[in-house]
């Protein structure tokens, strides 16, 4: 993934000085380790700061959201797929981006590796090819890529951009055999109760901060309902049934929507595995219209359209 | 004073005995980070650690609190009667807080407890705990306690102070609260000499292992409105989601909201945290939003810390160093580097 920076260094350049883009969203290098933070650059002397390695989990796309100039961006599989998403919903148009794909091979999870140390401080992260190294004060230790990938890359189908201008490597092959809704299917067979016990339990130590909702390319409303107040909603406090309405009807928003990309879980502050929510209904959305969101330009998404020749009778 | 020796078996033994007289608040080990929760059966205290996800501030002041309670009943002859509502100012004690959290109880009780102002809620929670802290022998490489006016052994604003001796810990009384939650620890020899003197050598020797450097010495002779308008806030917010991670995780973000909830005939008014970040936080009633843009919110975060406070208090910055805010944002904006910026302007 390394390999990727330089290039971006050098398309960034080139469009910048060509006058082909006006601006350019990647990332820069964080300043702790895991951590990279998405920048905007306008000057072209300032295209060395642009960086790319497998901590670059957020989703791009999210700065994107009503921008009026013409804008160069980084895209891999998933974000590449809200691109089309935001297009399609007339969020940027197509006109407007210059984008440059990168065939993907993952993000590694951040919290895999830090149980991986068990927790001690991790100072400097180094990747070399399909391995890491990670150092502490007092240790070195190496781990393969493939087995820290976060969740939704491990079962990947989509990490070659599905839109570009221009790509930056050729692309990687796709996985096939992964089985992504394993984890659904299992709260699929739980009876109602259970399934209760365990969403009560899933979101109990969520503080309604919304780094999940503000991290989602998807979440571009102007004023979200959960910060509508005349009239309000949904409560404010950490009352868990306003906190579980958020996470459901968040979830519901999303639904046809979502390109799985992660973002969500790996901003979390407090860890809640809410892609569970969201992955149930990208299921539906592949069992019942055979749909996976962001994939083409060409096809309005299945919550959004009529068909005068559904096959389901209920519509008709 | 007391200056005691425990073993740490004594010790636990004796923050158990606590619950006698206590509601006793701990760092748990939770999934893959630490809070500060009650000690109840099943949950063990881990004081072998860094410190905690989310600061002990909900301790004193919890992120939802019901202030008041009315019933709309007009049948009730209290009918719309706003009446307090009942609260546990029992006393607590939290062991094992860091110095860094202590420090901004300090800095937060300026808000809540100064002459012109006395939040009545804050300060009777806060009167009812008494802090037991434990000294940093590994601050991490985020933390810059020494350089916002704390330390990794500062012992102000505490009740009683732990030293992480290895086997024992060195335990000091520091105040009357602190004594009599020592009194009721059973057990411990006292520290001579040489113990007291190993720990204040292990104090001196994690102070020089913060190795953040944060200048804070030119923000205070800096104009407000020069830094106001600097040409960087752009850039600096550019990533920002405006979550709510820093100012929640902070343990000096004091801002809350009043809400009145209401469910048939009965009603509630509660206070919960707010986050400048939200742009709900500045909406006015007329529509009008004096912070609409993204940039106004992250601004009005760092101004407020690094400049309206060291400009009305003129007693350093509001931020206690722990670096929470550098470790969770979930984009990487580092207040180190913003604090830099600012600073150098």
């Amino acid at each position: 993934m390394l390999k990727y920076a330089e290039k971006i260094k050098e398309t960034a350049l080139k469009l910048l000085k060509e006058n082909r883009v006006d601006t350019f969203i990647g990332y820069k290098k964080g300043t702790v380790p895991m951590m990279n933070e998405p920048v905007l650059v306008t000057d072209p002397d300032k295209v060395d700061q642009l960086y790319w390695d497998s901590f670059c989990g957020l989703n791009l796309c999210n700065y994107l959201t009503k921008r009026t100039d013409k804008i160069g961006i980084v895209a891999n599989g998933c974000n590449s797929r809200n691109i089309v998403t935001h297009i399609i919903e007339n969020q940027i148009k197509r006109e407007q981006l210059y984008i440059v794909g990168i065939p993907c091979e993952g993000m590694i999870d951040h919290r895999a590796v830090m149980r991986a140390v068990k927790y001690r401080e991790i100072l400097d992260i180094k990747e070399n090819g399909g391995k890491f190294l990670v150092k502490g004060a007092d240790f070195e230790e190496t781990f393969e890529k493939e087995k820290f990938l976060q969740g939704n890359c491990a079962t990947c189908t989509h990490r070659n951009p599905v839109i570009h201008d221009e790509i930056l490597g050729d692309p990687v092959e796709e996985q096939t055999g992964v089985e992504p809704f394993k984890d659904v299917k299992k709260i699929e067979e739980m009876d109602p109760a259970k399934k209760q016990t365990f969403f009560t339990g899933l979101i109990s130590r969520c503080i309604r901060c919304y780094a999940c909702r503000n991290s989602c390319p998807l979440c571009y409303c102007p004023t979200c309902f959960v910060d509508e107040s005349t009239p309000q909603w949904v409560g404010k406090s950490s009352d868990p049934t306003d906190t579980m309405t958020f996470h459901f009807l968040r979830a519901y928003h999303c639904a046809g929507r979502c390109t799985d990309c992660g973002a969500c879980e790996r901003v979390c502050p407090m860890g809640i595995s809410m892609r569970q929510f969201t992955k149930k209904l990208n299921k539906d959305c592949q069992d019942l219209f055979s749909w996976e969101a962001g994939l083409t330009l060409d096809q309005r998404p299945p919550l959004d359209v009529y068909r005068p020749d559904d096959y389901n009778d209920f519509i008709k | 004073m007391t200056d005691k020796i425990f073993s740490k078996e004594e010790w636990l033994g004796g923050i158990e005995a606590l619950r006698e007289t206590y509601g006793v608040f701990v760092p748990v080990k939770d999934g893959d980070f630490h809070t500060f929760m009650p000690l109840s059966e099943g949950k063990n205290p881990d004081f072998d650690y860094q410190n905690s996800r989310l600061s002990p501030k909900s301790v004193v002041y919890p992120q939802s609190e019901r202030l008041f309670e009315y019933t709309l009943d007009k049948a009730d002859s209290e009918a719309n009667i706003v009446k307090e509502s009942p609260k546990d100012y029992s006393p607590k004690a939290v062991i094992g807080i860091r110095p860094c959290d202590v420090h901004a109880f300090q800095i937060v009780k300026r808000n809540f407890d100064n002459p012109e102002y006395r939040d009545p809620w804050w300060v009777q929670h806060f009167e009812s705990t008494t802090l037991v802290g434990l000294g940093c022998n590994e601050p991490c490489s985020t933390c810059f306690c020494t350089e916002v006016g704390g330390g990794p052994f500062n012992q102000e604003g505490l009740d009683a102070f732990l030293f992480d001796m290895g086997e024992t810990y060195l335990v000091k009384g520091l105040t009357d609260k602190g004594e009599a939650l020592l009194g009721k620890i059973t057990g411990g020899s006292p520290a001579d000499d040489q113990a007291l003197k190993n720990a204040e050598d292990l104090a001196a020797s994690a102070s020089k292992k913060i190795t953040s450097s944060i200048p804070t010495d030119k923000l205070k002779e800096k104009r407000t409105n020069d830094l106001f308008n600097a040409p960087f806030w752009e850039d600096t917010a550019f990533a920002c989601l405006n979550c709510g991670t820093c100012t929640f995780l902070c343990p000096t973000c004091w801002c809350f909201d009043i809400q009145d909830e209401v469910l048939g005939k009965e009603g509630d008014r509660i206070r919960n945290w707010d986050s400048c970040m939200s742009p709900l936080f500045t909406l006015h009633g007329s529509g009008h939003n004096p912070r609409d843009n993204k940039f106004q919110r992250v601004r009005q975060r760092f101004m407020h810390k690094l400049k309206y406070y060291v400009d009305k208090y003129d007693d350093g910055v509001q931020c206690s160093g722990c670096g929470r805010c550098v470790r969770y944002c979930p984009v990487n904006i580092d207040i180190r580097e913003v604090c830099k910026l600012m600073n150098s302007f």
